[in-house]
């Protein structure tokens, strides 16, 4: 049936290609044709590497000592915490999370200018599990003929059998990927036990729920139509692109006129392109379009018509490359090659690869174009936050000390004549071991300290033990002796010393006597 | 009903409607939002079964769950009540000292005892308990009842010279204006307690006034001043008084003492909150230990 033995042509129409693609239609079933090439190869180590890091990591163990948990990464709700690995953030360091989200904008930037969508194609979750669930499907049903043929057939046996395993693999994949999710909001061991014997917190069962049939149903029934219609990012991107940004691009300037019957038409005498027009680059599009339409919204840059079209050019003995990661500004320069600078309105293949082979002067994407001013900025705005956070971050303080000054009353006069303030102190111990704390004050001449608390002693009133990884607030009495008060306000500082490692905290505060007193 | 015009252009149906020229396209709605808002259709006629919801003249329909948000409001203070519950039956059996030396029931029952202050006392006390003339300021060391835990307790169960309370405390001076003491021996006597509590005075008055106090004051006062808390009796020789310490309202309280009242409240609060308040009060700063231990 193919008008050539060497390659394979498929009856494949491009459903969402602009032209075909009717407004309040619905949606025309994809059935992918399995890809295979560099670029597959790379998507199956990028899934397996991302699906892992999903799976896999609520279950790493860290030690932390006996104080706090030893599971490495963990969001713990309850007690307002966030472990990872080594760090662990607390409520009020949450600009760290805020940071790392900036940067992870400033970094899809990056990426976007340089690589172009390479998040859609690669990376993005949606991606990656209709890309899984596209495997369960050509597990059950086969690769693409065979789907369309089940598609067709009537309901029997068979079509029955395959289609129910189909749903309820992707079920099960579903409910691990919703049932993973929740591992890293508590300890995962403890949690899994829980969960199957129906111990666990309604919101788990809610969460796992809700989680499974937004898997299922993006990543099993909607697909493309996700990328398509739900998702902001497709839009955003293309406002970031440049005509140096990659794209996925089908250079027509050696392909075009495309032709299926390429003897016939030299032999004829007709001008005749690379593309042979097998449509093996739609067969394999999981987003339905035809990449020879040229760059559009669909398209999530993955590169599997890159593979489909390699392979058939390398099965006629052509170079490779005629669908490419290319930029704009290379695509350009090649066309203006083609069609001798704009001078023949046709494009002339014969120009770009004479005897077969590109010419010297055809233009290819050269890595040294990723550096422009626009990704410099990108990466130093990328850089500059990344080491603030990091400074940030090896220079905070595992004690953290916040004194404040009664201000109903602000003072208390007490029988001798003296004058009693008193402030609350709360302390953060942010270690995973308990501390204790000497409480002292500095530049307050005749002024004494005394902490009021349930299990202070009398003598040693100014130790204070606090518990790991928590707040203690406690209340501290300074008096002074009504000879020693020298002026209505007084500055000076609440010490904290730590008694084992001697880090200290200060904190300035004022002491408060009536008006007319001093002086 | 005639069919609406075909628009050239489109190909698309009209809806007929015009204006200045422009005509209105009948194009079908998107699938899916149409799909959506047939499922709103739905979930409302459940909505409207199960809430209250359709406003009649005097309040609404009430649905087959009964919900309001007067019952969402009265199950969450129920269920904040049972959260309670536990620690407050615990500070109901446990001894104050030792609610004190609990870490845990010590901050429970200062965080309740705040509230209830803020509830109960503040209107007389002051927001900050810092009192008033007239109304003792919780937060110093000066107590005309004691200041240890018990006595605390004793004061804010009982109240002081209410009649509702039979155990109330109460202590009654004598007014000295009224044919016992001449004015010049009430200046005489308000220049010795001048005299006493370390401030400015004519020696020669208060030497008078000092025996004047010996056979009048000293029996509740005591012979230095120092009061009595077995009785009530003011301590006069320190730097802070009830109702101010200036010669004129020193004497103003001898010639015709004013008397505070306060309510039992025992009678109103249940035991847990009443010791929630007394370790409340004892915590502002002027909490002594019992003097037996």
């Amino acid at each position: 049936m193919s008008p050539d033995p060497n390659f394979e042509t498929f009856d494949a129409e491009a459903v969402n290609a602009k032209h075909n693609r009717e407004l309040y239609a619905a949606r025309q079933k994809i059935h992918p044709k399995r890809a295979s090439g560099s670029f597959r190869s790379l998507k199956w180590v990028i899934m397996a590497i991302t699906l892992g890091i999903y799976y896999i990591t609520p279950w790493l163990r860290w030690d932390r000592g006996e104080f706090a948990p030893d599971q490495a990464v963990l969001i713990d709700m309850a007690s307002r915490r966030f472990y990872f690995f080594f760090i662990d953030i607390w409520p009020h360091e949450f600009f760290f999370v805020a940071g790392l989200l900036v940067m992870a904008g400033i970094g899809l930037f990056l990426v976007t200018s340089t690589v172009g969508r390479a998040w859609c194609g690669y990376t993005c979750p949606q991606t990656v599990w209709v890309d899984l669930f596209l495997v369960v499907e050509r597990f059950f049903e086969g690769d693409r003929n065979a789907r369309i043929k089940l598609d067709a057939a009537p309901w029997a046996a068979t079509k029955l059998i395959k289609r129910t395993s189909k749903h309820v693999a992707w079920l099960l994949i579903s409910l691990a990927t919703g049932g993973a999710w929740i591992f890293y909001f508590a300890d995962a061991p403890t949690l899994l036990k829980d969960f199957v014997t129906g111990n666990a917190a309604f919101v788990a069962y809610a969460t796992v729920g809700v989680l499974t049939a937004t898997t299922y149903v993006f990543g099993g029934l909607m697909r493309e139509q996700v990328c398509t219609y739900m998702c902001p990012w497709p839009r955003i991107q293309a406002a970031m692109l440049d005509e140096h940004s990659l794209t996925v691009t089908y250079n027509d300037w050696r392909g075009e006129p495309r032709t299926r019957h390429a003897k016939k038409a030299i032999a004829a005498g007709e001008v005749v392109g690379d593309c042979v027009d097998c449509n093996a680059c739609v067969a394999v599009c999981p987003m339905g379009i035809d990449i020879r339409d040229g760059q559009q919204l669909e398209c999530i840059t993955c590169a599997l018509c890159i593979d489909a079209c390699d392979g058939v050019m390398s099965k006629l003995g052509r170079e490779k490359g005629l669908i490419s990661y290319s930029t704009l500004f290379t695509y350009n320069q090649n066309m203006a090659i083609a069609t001798a600078n704009g001078s023949g309105s046709a494009i002339q293949p014969e120009l770009v690869r004479p005897q077969g082979r590109l010419a010297a002067g055809v233009q290819h994407f050269n890595w040294r174009n990723v550096i422009r001013t626009r990704t410099l900025i990108y990466t130093a705005i990328y850089g500059l936050i990344g080491i603030g956070l990091l400074l940030a971050l090896f220079m905070r303080s595992s004690l953290d000390v916040n004194v404040l000054h009664d201000r109903n009353p602000q003072f208390v006069q007490l029988s001798d004549g003296s004058i009693r303030n008193g402030y609350q102190i709360k302390i953060l111990n942010m270690r995973t071991e308990p501390r204790s704390f000497r409480i002292a004050l500095d530049g307050l001449q005749g002024a004494t300290l005394k902490l009021e608390g349930s299990d202070l002693g009398q003598g040693e009133g100014q130790i204070l033990d606090v518990k790991a990884n928590q707040l203690r607030n406690v209340r501290a009495f300074v008096t002074l002796a009504k000879d020693a008060i020298a002026a209505k306000t007084s500055d000076f500082t609440i010490r904290i010393v730590d008694t084992a490692s001697a880090d200290t905290v200060t904190a300035n505060v004022r002491f408060e006597a009536p008006s007319g007193t001093g002086q | 009903m005639a069919k609406n015009e075909i628009d050239d252009f489109t190909g698309v149906e009209t809806t007929g409607h015009e204006w200045d020229g422009i005509k209105e396209l009948n194009n079908p709605l998107p699938r899916w939002w149409l799909w959506t808002f047939y499922a709103c259709i739905i979930w409302s006629i459940g909505y409207v079964i199960y809430y209250p919801a359709i406003p009649l003249l005097e309040g609404s329909t009430m649905g087959i769950s009964g919900v309001t948000n007067r019952s969402l409001l009265q199950a969450e203070l129920t269920k904040a009540d049972a959260a309670k519950a536990g620690l407050l039956s615990r500070i109901e059996s446990t001894s104050l000292e030792e609610i004190r030396t609990t870490d845990e029931l010590f901050r429970f029952a200062v965080a309740g005892g705040s509230s209830l202050y803020k509830v109960n006392c503040s209107q007389c006390h002051g927001s900050g308990a810092q009192g008033a003339p007239g109304y003792p300021n919780l937060n110093d060391d000066d107590w005309l009842w004691g200041g240890d835990l018990e006595s605390l307790y004793t004061t804010i169960k009982h109240g002081v010279r209410n009649t509702d309370d039979d155990d109330a405390r109460t202590s009654q001076m004598p007014a000295f204006g009224d044919d016992v003491l001449e004015q010049s021996q009430i200046a005489d006597v308000t220049q010795y307690v001048l005299q006493l509590s370390s401030q400015e005075h004519d020696a020669t008055a208060a030497k008078s006034g000092a025996a004047i106090y010996a056979e009048n004051c000293a029996v509740c006062h005591g012979d230095d001043g120092k009061g009595g808390r077995e009785f009530g009796a003011p301590n006069l020789a320190d730097a802070l008084s009830l109702y101010g310490n200036t010669a004129d309202l020193i004497a103003a309280q001898i010639a015709k003492p004013k008397h505070g009242v306060m309510p039992a409240w025992g009678l109103k609060l249940n035991e847990a909150d009443v010791k929630q308040l007394t370790v409340y009060v004892h915590s502002l700063g002027g909490g002594e230990q019992a003097a037996t231990q």
